[in-house]
This record gives structure tokens, C-alpha cells and sequence, in this order.
């Protein structure tokens, strides 16, 4: 599934031959003009990084040095120690991967609805649809509060994750059911007179050949649930339900908590809720491009 | 799973009632349409408990003094008339963040352009280049806003000293009046220029066809005019589905401020969300807050309305599906 690279190196070869003199050249000044892009894209994350390993004296040093004298390691230990980031990272865990998995499967069994079935109104239901993502969170907030605290959800972490489970989200549902649209009809069709029933189709012929979009829609839900900060903000208040995202928050504005957390051990903690992130990306990330290409997403 | 025993294709007297409802001729239709609707259900759900309702209830609201307990009263347009003749933050924060949004969605929407042209070509390590350009998409909001706080410490952080050695004196930034709006631009900027914009962009890049191009290079195009002439109004649906989420998502902007200047100093990035959350979420003021959601939502609506009616100027959508 190398498709993400194949797909952008086919363009290639069409663009650098016409310029076949300053080939060379301009290949060159691009890969340089790359290079400095992204220095200003993980520079910050460097200076952080090389922050958290300092040691108190160090960090406030003027001028700054890049590397610390002596890596402290510890910082990350003392962390752990001082605020309860492991039960923080486990809850983010529990509420991402729910809120993930509902995701992916409700909405992909939505856009199945939107892209294969004809039925009155669906038309409609599809603008509705799509009209929900203008909408900005802020008007559903004050009722979703008074919804959930009714059903008694405040300070749980059913209000993190349970909506998901209901579509996942229009963008979501948009993205899937442009990725069914590429599928050839003729697939269900055959299936269709085998017998097949249509949950049967879904499930064992057009997932499996959604899996670029899927990825993508899992990545995207992902960030989203482990960086979402509003809602634990608003549905949250005791530190033992916090995720990382709302834990990070109050281990910058509790000094007391159990030990000054000095800003090389905020740094450390940065880099602590940062690291499940990528390792996500890292093994996903041939797909994500790849998803959204092939979705046909042009607006 | 089949349904044999009980069709009887193309006897119509057959159907139930409810068939002519959901637009089933047969009896094959009949099943389509119903497995299509108990698919849609989870959604149908989700819109009903999560979005239309809501959106309903925060209208109800709006008209009430209600403080997220006890039985809300009804104030008639009370709230309304307090947000815009007594509330000495409302108009500030929508300006603050209309001021915002004017300076991020264009300077966003151009940085994520350039970024994706400049993936869109060949060279090695390309991946790497991405995932560079995509990893402060992946920082949560809140670290983001930590470690530029970090970045713009007046004294000892590395912005200041960069600026110290071209000879600038480096302002305070996120604790001066002046420059925490643009410190916070920057920091939302960097945070999402290589991200989900960018990778849209990407993919109508890669949509533009090839014989169009080479047709242009015979003609004697250079880089520059296929660009313009080509490329562009190619992709010209893509920028507008960026315009509409950027805008959106640029008038919700909320947690960098929230974290990195707590609105402040002096109300500089007190940004309208973050005045519904004070509002609705530390004084408890729900009316008040809900009728401030609504004046929002009909900002962007309105934005949103104003810019698809633009669009049709400078959109092109011909050749493609």
C-alpha cells in the first residue's frame, strides 16, 4: 500500500521533464526551500524537548543553550510522580478509543446508507447533513451540559465519547460516503444476486476496500478525542477523571500539586501528551493522504 | 438473509401502505429503501439528541433567565437587548475575533496552498517533508499553547533571541496588549497550516488532470500561467470548502486563547467563546450564555451564506463528476 508515494511521484516526471536543464537546480533549491519549511515546523517541538531535559537552573540561563548540560531524565519520572499522569493518559486511552471506534463504525455504516441506498428524503437528510458542519459547537453546548447533566453525566466520561456512537459526524459521513461513491455498483450488485444480504456487503466487501478512508477518519477522530479540551473543560472536575489534554491544563495552574511543576517539568509533560499522537501518525499516515485523495474531496 | 419466500416482484398491490411513504415501487425497492433507513438510524439519532435539539433548546433558552438549575423563567428578548446595549465585553470580543479571523483564514488558506504545491512535486523524501509539516496538527491544542508560551517568553525564549540578533527588540508578546492577538495568530497559524487544509489542497492538486497540463506546455505555457489559468480554477471547489471550514473554524477559536493568555491581558484575545464559556460555564449565566450562542451561529451563517453566493463568481465546476 506504498499508493501515497506512487500517487504523488506519478505527477513527477511530467512536471521536471520540461524543464529538463535546470532540472537539477531547481530540485535543489526546492529540497532546501523544504528543509527550512520544516526547521519551522519542528523547531518548536525541538526547543521543547531540549527544555524538559534542563535542569531548573538551566532553563532560565540567559542566553538560552540548545542541548542541556546533563540530560535529566528524571524530569519525566518526577512527572509521573508528582501528578497522576498515568491514570490521566489510561482515561484518554479509554475515552479515544471508544469515541474512535464509534466513529468509524457508525459512520461508515451512514455514508453506506447515503452512498447505496434509494429512499425518500434521503437527498434531504444529506444537505441537513452536510449543513451541520457550519454549525459551530458553541449553540449545542449549553444544552448538551443541561442533557447530560440530567441523565447524571457530569463528571463521567460518557459525554466524551457516547455521542460519537451516533453517526460520528457529518465530515466524517461526508468524507466515507465519497470514498463508497468511487466504489464500483456492479461489487454489490453481483454480491447482491449471491445471495448477500446488505449488512453482509458492508461488512465483508466495501470495508475492507475502505480501509485508506477509514484511516483517515480514525486519525482525524483521534486527534480530535486526545486534543479535545472544551469538553473535559466543561464536563470534568475532579482531577481522577481528567484526560491528558484537561490534565495538562491543571498541572500549568496548580503549583502546589504535590511539588512546584517547574516549567521544564510543564515542558516534560508537553512532550508526554504530544508522543501518542505520532506514534499513531508514524504507523498511519501512508494511508491518510491516500484516504482523502482518493475520497475525491473537492468541495 | 433473503427475502425470496415473501416477494413477489412487480406486484405493486402486494406492498404495504408505507411503501408509497418511502418511495418503493417494488418490492426489491421496498427492502432497498427500508435496510437504507435502519442504516441511517444511528444518525438520525445523533442529529435528532445532539444537533436539532439542542439548537432548539438553546433558542428556548435564549429567551430565559435560566441558571443551569431550577425552572427557567421566560424574559422575553431581555438577554438579547443585554447583549447588545449592556454587556461591555460583547462587542469588543466579536471584534476581537473578527479581527482574528481576517488575518488567519487568508494568511492559512495561502500557507497551506504553498505548502501542498510544494509536496506536489517529486522530491526525495517527500514523506518526511509531510509528516514534518503535519506534526503540530497532532499536538494537542493545550501543549500547543503551553510550549508557545514557552517559545515567547520575553526574556529567555528563542523568538526574542532570534530577534535580538538582527537587532529588534523582541516585544513582551502574549503578556503585551499590542501583540498577544498576533502572538496567537501565530501560534494557531503554525498549528494548522500543514494540517487538514493542507491535505485537502493536496488532494485537489493531485486531481488537476495531466493531459491538461501537458496540452498547456505544448502550447508553450510556462510554470507560472498553468498555475494560474489551470491549476487554480481547477482546485477552485477545494479552496472553497477550505475558505468555509477555515472561516468556521477560525470564528470558534478558543482553547490557545483560553490557555495561553486566559483572554487577556486588558481583553486582548478575549474572543467570543471564550466569552459564551464564561458567561455560561463560570457564572452560570445559561440564558444569557445560549442567547449569545445564537447571535453567533447567525454571524456565521450568515458568512457562510455570503460566501457560497460569492462563490459562484470565482468557483468553476465543470469537468468534474
Amino acid at each position: 500500500m506504498a499508493a501515497t508515494e506512487q500517487t504523488i511521484s506519478v505527477n513527477a516526471p511530467s512536471i521536471t521533464r520540461t524543464g529538463s536543464s535546470s532540472l537539477t537546480i531547481s530540485s535543489v533549491v526546492w529540497f532546501v526551500v523544504l528543509v527550512i519549511v520544516s526547521v519551522i515546523f519542528i523547531f518548536p517541538f525541538f526547543w521543547t524537548l531540549t527544555s524538559s531535559l534542563k535542569q531548573p537552573y538551566e532553563i532560565f540561563n540567559f542566553p538560552p543553550t540548545l542541548f542541556p548540560a546533563v540530560p535529566q531524565w528524571q524530569n519525566y519520572a518526577t512527572v509521573f510522580r508528582i501528578a497522576p499522569f498515568f491514570q490521566w493518559i489510561l482515561n484518554s486511552i479509554f475515552v479515544v478509543v471508544a469515541g474512535t471506534l464509534g466513529v468509524v463504525l457508525s459512520s461508515s455504516i451512514v455514508a453506506y446508507s447515503f452512498a447505496r441506498f434509494r429512499y425518500r428524503g434521503r437527498e434531504l437528510i444529506f444537505v441537513i447533513t452536510l449543513g451541520t458542519m457550519m454549525i459551530p459547537a458553541q449553540i449545542t453546548l449549553i444544552p448538551q451540559y443541561v442533557l447530560y447533566t440530567h441523565m447524571g453525566w457530569i463528571n463521567t466520561l460518557y459525554p466524551l465519547w457516547v455521542p460519537f456512537w451516533f453517526g460520528g459526524g457529518a465530515f466524517y459521513i461526508f468524507l466515507l460516503r465519497q470514498f463508497f461513491m468511487t466504489i464500483p455498483r456492479e461489487l454489490d450488485e453481483a454480491a447482491l444476486m449471491d445471495g448477500a444480504g446488505y449488512f453482509r456487503i458492508f461488512w465483508n466487501i466495501l470495508l475492507p476496500l475502505c480501509i485508506p478512508a477509514l484511516a483517515t477518519v480514525m486519525i482525524i477522530s483521534f486527534i480530535g478525542s486526545w486534543g479535545d479540551f472544551l469538553g473535559p473543560l466543561i464536563y470534568l472536575n475532579s482531577p481522577d477523571k481528567f484526560t491528558v489534554a484537561m490534565g495538562l491544563y491543571f498541572f500549568q495552574n496548580n503549583p502546589d500539586l504535590g511539588g512546584a511543576p517547574t516549567q521544564q517539568l510543564l515542558m516534560a509533560a508537553s512532550v508526554v501528551t504530544v508522543i501518542p499522537c505520532l506514534i499513531l501518525f508514524f504507523f498511519a499516515q501512508r494511508y491518510f493522504i491516500q484516504g482523502v485523495v482518493l475520497s475525491g474531496i473537492k468541495g | 438473509m433473503s427475502s425470496a419466500t415473501t416477494s413477489l416482484p412487480g406486484n405493486a398491490a402486494a406492498l404495504p401502505w408505507y411503501s408509497r411513504i418511502v418511495g418503493a415501487r417494488t418490492q426489491k425497492e421496498l427492502r432497498e429503501a427500508t435496510f437504507g433507513y435502519v442504516f441511517l438510524i444511528p444518525w438520525l439519532l445523533g442529529l435528532i439528541i445532539f444537533v436539532v435539539g439542542p439548537i432548539i433548546a438553546c433558542l428556548y433558552f435564549s429567551f430565559t433567565n435560566f441558571e443551569g438549575v431550577g425552572t427557567p423563567q421566560f424574559v422575553g428578548l431581555a438577554n438579547y437587548v443585554k447583549a447588545f446595549t449592556g454587556d461591555d465585553l460583547f462587542w469588543p470580543s466579536l471584534l476581537r475575533t473578527f479581527e482574528y479571523a481576517v488575518l488567519v483564514v487568508p494568511i492559512g488558506l495561502l500557507g497551506s496552498l504553498v505548502l501542498a504545491v510544494m509536496l506536489n512535486r517529486a522530491v526525495k523524501g517527500i514523506s518526511f517533508f509531510r509528516t514534518f509539516f503535519f506534526i503540530p496538527t497532532l499536538t494537542p491544542p493545550v501543549a500547543l499553547a503551553i510550549l508557545w508560551v514557552w517559545l515567547f517568553h520575553p526574556s529567555v525564549g528563542p523568538i526574542n533571541l532570534a530577534l535580538k540578533w538582527v537587532g529588534i527588540v523582541g516585544p513582551d508578546w502574549l503578556q503585551s496588549p499590542q501583540w498577544a492577538l498576533p502572538a496567537i495568530i501565530i501560534i494557531n497559524l503554525w498549528g494548522s497550516v500543514g494540517g487538514n487544509t493542507m491535505i485537502i489542497f493536496l488532494a485537489g492538486l493531485q486531481g488537476v488532470p495531466q493531459e491538461m497540463m501537458e496540452a498547456a506546455e505544448i502550447d508553450g505555457a510556462g510554470r507560472w500561467a498553468k498555475f494560474r489559468h489551470i491549476t487554480l480554477p481547477m482546485i477552485s471547489p477545494t479552496f472553497l470548502f477550505n475558505l468555509i471550514l477555515g472561516i468556521i473554524g477560525a470564528l470558534k477559536v478558543f482553547t490557545t486563547a483560553f490557555v495561553a493568555t486566559q483572554g487577556g491581558p486588558q481583553y486582548a484575545t478575549w474572543f467570543f467563546a471564550l466569552h459564551i464559556y464564561q458567561q455560561a460555564f463560570s457564572y452560570f449565566r445559561m440564558g444569557y450564555g445560549s442567547a449569545l450562542s445564537w447571535l453567533f451561529v447567525v454571524v456565521l451563517i450568515a458568512f457562510t451564506y455570503f460566501q457560497l453566493v460569492l462563490s459562484r463568481r470565482w468557483v468553476y465546476y465543470g469537468g468534474e463528476g
